[in-house]
């Protein structure tokens, strides 16, 4: 049900029946490892090149959502994907493998939330009993599209981001055990006239604080609702600044619950600069690490906000800025 | 970015660029220099030692070693590139892994290998001047340009 301006009230609370996360060998020498499922120590998953190795990542994700969540993938009616390739590739050559009715999604790193709303969204009005939402990244195959060649010795700033290479995928049921989906909020693209593509975080914060600031608006609900409200992958450079802007809109969000994936997912040693990045951040910290932290009882109430720069390698070589868009997803235990 | 498009942005924008601004952590910029003079000089040297034993040992002149010292540092940077190093070389080093030779054969290198997947043709020769090509455009370009200012310099009579 709408509510307010912008944001969904799911009312039979669609449950999280199975979730799963991948990732490759960086992420194994991450702060998250333990919350993987599966993680491989070969960052060409086994395969001839790393488009096809983000679309192996991508179908395991699945394939393992799917079985823990006690299901044939014949049982699930919807899959909704997205990812960061040309023309998602990844998403719709793992729809080809999986064989479920498909929607391709292009939210950029946002994907991750846009298909867990849209899945909260089909299953609230009864349109299916079982669907499953999923996004992937790579970070070979995002260095070979977006910027240089991954051997390509030019130096990063300290403002530049790690893509993660990772996949997570969650299976969204009526009925079952789980952390639930309660509200969705969908965010506007938002172009503060930024066009650095190795400053992602200052570019996305004014989105990420726009739907944030919609979210409490719309569902009347104070921040301090939440255990955690995370953004998706703004790293230390963009967190920093929605923190700020947020304190400047009086949204007043306690520093301990305000956090962000792609701060959390490597260690300090590991030398990413401003922090993680790729629709595959969100979506392995949300399905892997925040998932099972609420299913041991940790957390109660999450608001997870993933953020996307819409830009493409043509658009920035043609020195257009970079718009931007978060959307958010409230899960919760009941 | 251009004054041209400072213009178009709203009061809001401009706000917001000049706060990010203050928000983003430096370029070690003085830091990223003695890195680079450091890597490059060592680069460097070791190209004088390998002319010093191409002539000394090889019989050729201070003229002729300069083809196979620019080959032998080539070969080192594409099999460093090859072996995934010379990408953690250059994070460190900046322009000082990047100017030499050894730059120049590391973007070809690495254009190759990326592309490597897309086939021999499309991929690897389509690709490999990816990075490598503007910087022998506009060498060739500007050693035309030099070179037609020098033959008129001379025909005027100035040298």
């Amino acid at each position: 049900m709408l509510q307010g301006h912008q944001s969904w009230v799911f009312e039979t609370k669609p449950v999280i029946v199975g979730s799963a996360a991948v990732g490759g060998p960086f992420e194994a020498r991450g702060a998250l490892a333990e919350d993987f499922d599966i993680l491989h120590d070969d960052l060409w998953m086994g395969q001839d090149s790393f488009e096809k190795a983000e679309r192996r990542l991508l179908e395991e994700a699945c394939e393992t959502a799917i079985q823990k969540a006690g299901k044939k993938k014949e049982d699930i009616q919807f899959f909704l994907s997205g990812d960061l390739m040309n023309q998602i590739i990844s998403s719709s050559f793992a729809a080809r493998t999986l064989g479920i009715p498909y929607l391709g999604l292009f939210g950029a790193c946002s994907s991750s939330m846009e298909g867990l709303a849209l899945a909260g969204l089909i299953v609230d009005t009864k349109y299916g009993d079982y669907v499953l939402a999923a996004t992937s990244s790579h970070n070979a195959a995002a260095e070979k599209q977006f910027r240089y060649p991954t051997e390509y010795g030019a130096q990063k700033p300290p403002t530049a981001q790690w893509t993660v290479t990772g996949a997570g995928a969650a299976v969204v049921a009526r009925q079952g055990d789980g952390p639930r989906l309660t509200a969705a909020t969908i965010g506007r693209v938002v172009d503060m006239g930024l066009s650095d593509p190795f400053n992602m975080g200052a570019a996305m914060a004014p989105a990420a604080v726009d739907t944030i600031q919609a979210h409490f608006r719309d569902m009347q609900r104070e921040p301090s609702y939440y255990d955690i409200i995370a953004t998706g992958d703004l790293g230390s450079v963009g967190h920093d600044i929605a923190g700020d802007l947020l304190n400047k809109h009086g949204v007043e969000i306690k520093p301990e619950i305000f956090t962000d994936c792609g701060l959390m997912i490597y260690n300090k040693d590991q030398n990413v600069l401003a922090g993680g990045s790729g629709c595959g951040c969100s979506a392995v910290v949300t399905y892997g690490h925040f998932l099972n932290r609420m299913r041991r009882g940790e957390l109660k109430k999450i608001l997870i906000v993933a953020t996307g720069a819409l830009m493409s390698p043509m658009s920035y070589q043609q020195k257009e800025s970079i718009p931007c868009i978060a959307h958010a997803v409230a899960i919760e235990m009941i | 970015m251009s004054s041209k498009k400072k213009k178009k942005l709203t009061p809001a924008q401009k706000e917001y660029q000049t706060f990010a601004k203050s928000k983003e952590p430096k370029r070690p910029v003085f830091k990223n220099c003695v890195k680079a003079f450091i890597v490059g000089g060592i680069i460097c040297t070791i190209g004088q030692f390998l002319q010093w034993l191409y002539m000394t040992y090889f019989n050729f002149t201070e003229v002729t070693a300069g083809s196979p010292t620019a080959a032998t540092l080539i070969i080192i940077s594409v099999f460093l590139t090859g072996l995934g190093v010379y990408d953690h070389i250059g994070q460190w080093a900046g322009a000082g892994s990047a100017v030499p030779v050894t730059g120049f054969a590391n973007t070809m290198a690495s254009s190759a290998i990326e592309h490597r997947s897309e086939g021999f043709v499309l991929g690897v020769g389509g690709n490999m001047f990816k990075l490598a090509g503007p910087v022998i455009v506009y060498g060739v370009f500007s050693a035309f340009i030099v070179a037609i200012i020098k033959i008129a310099i001379e025909r005027l009579g100035g040298m």
